[in-house]
């Protein structure tokens, strides 16, 4: 006697696409091999809209470059040309 | 010899000569300390985003330099000594930092001849 016509049965399991759009480090993709503290439009950027900076699993930075980000947006700060906490920066 | 930046931001109450008198004590400071200046930009007077002793602005300058690291102590005493500064920030630049200024002072000449 058939079951609940709704219950559909796979032969075999749908395989969804798991595999995330592979992310990249954007300061060795383009060569940018200095960071400058002086132009806040560039590091706004890697901030989210309270001012805080991104972490590398979301902007997918490598180690390296994700340090001397932090420091630019660090002495960005210092200078205010960016703010400690900003409300909707962006 | 090392090659620095220093950019220091000033009281917006100044009057404009004022402020180039407060600059000159800096560049004379450094040449006498046989510094050799590279650059100097005037970014005049800037909104600060967040207040500096209760200012909204500032008028801000950045010298490039190179010069021996021993005079950069008793520069930050001066600074310090000064009221007329609010705040300043000296960095040491390494050959990319020095490569990217060099580069970013064409981008910035090539605007302004395209503004002109």
């Amino acid at each position: 006697m058939a079951r609940n016509k709704t219950e559909i049965r796979y032969l075999s399991p749908v395989d969804i696409d798991k595999r995330r759009k592979e992310k990249y480090c954007r300061f060795k993709k383009m060569g940018i091999t200095y960071i400058d503290y002086k132009d806040p439009d560039f590091l706004m950027r890697f901030l989210n809209d309270q001012g805080k900076i991104l972490p590398r699993r979301i902007t997918g930075t490598s180690l390296k470059y994700q340090r001397r980000l932090a420091t630019a947006v660090k002495r960005c700060r210092q200078l205010a040309l960016l703010p400690y906490v900003g409300d909707n920066l962006k | 010899m090392n090659h620095y930046e220093t950019v220091f931001i000033m009281n917006p109450v100044l009057s404009e000569d004022q402020v180039k008198e407060t600059v000159k004590r800096y560049t004379s400071y450094l040449k006498s300390n046989n510094a050799e200046i590279v650059s100097e930009e005037n970014w005049g007077l800037k909104k600060l985003k967040y207040a500096i002793q209760k200012k909204k602005s500032g008028f801000y300058y950045l010298i490039e330099y190179k010069a021996n690291g021993a005079i950069l102590s008793n520069m930050d005493v001066e600074f310090k000594r000064d009221e007329t500064v609010l705040r300043w920030l000296t960095v040491k630049l390494d050959k990319f930092a020095a490569e990217y200024a060099v580069r970013r002072r064409n981008r910035l000449s090539e605007t302004k001849k395209s503004a002109e």
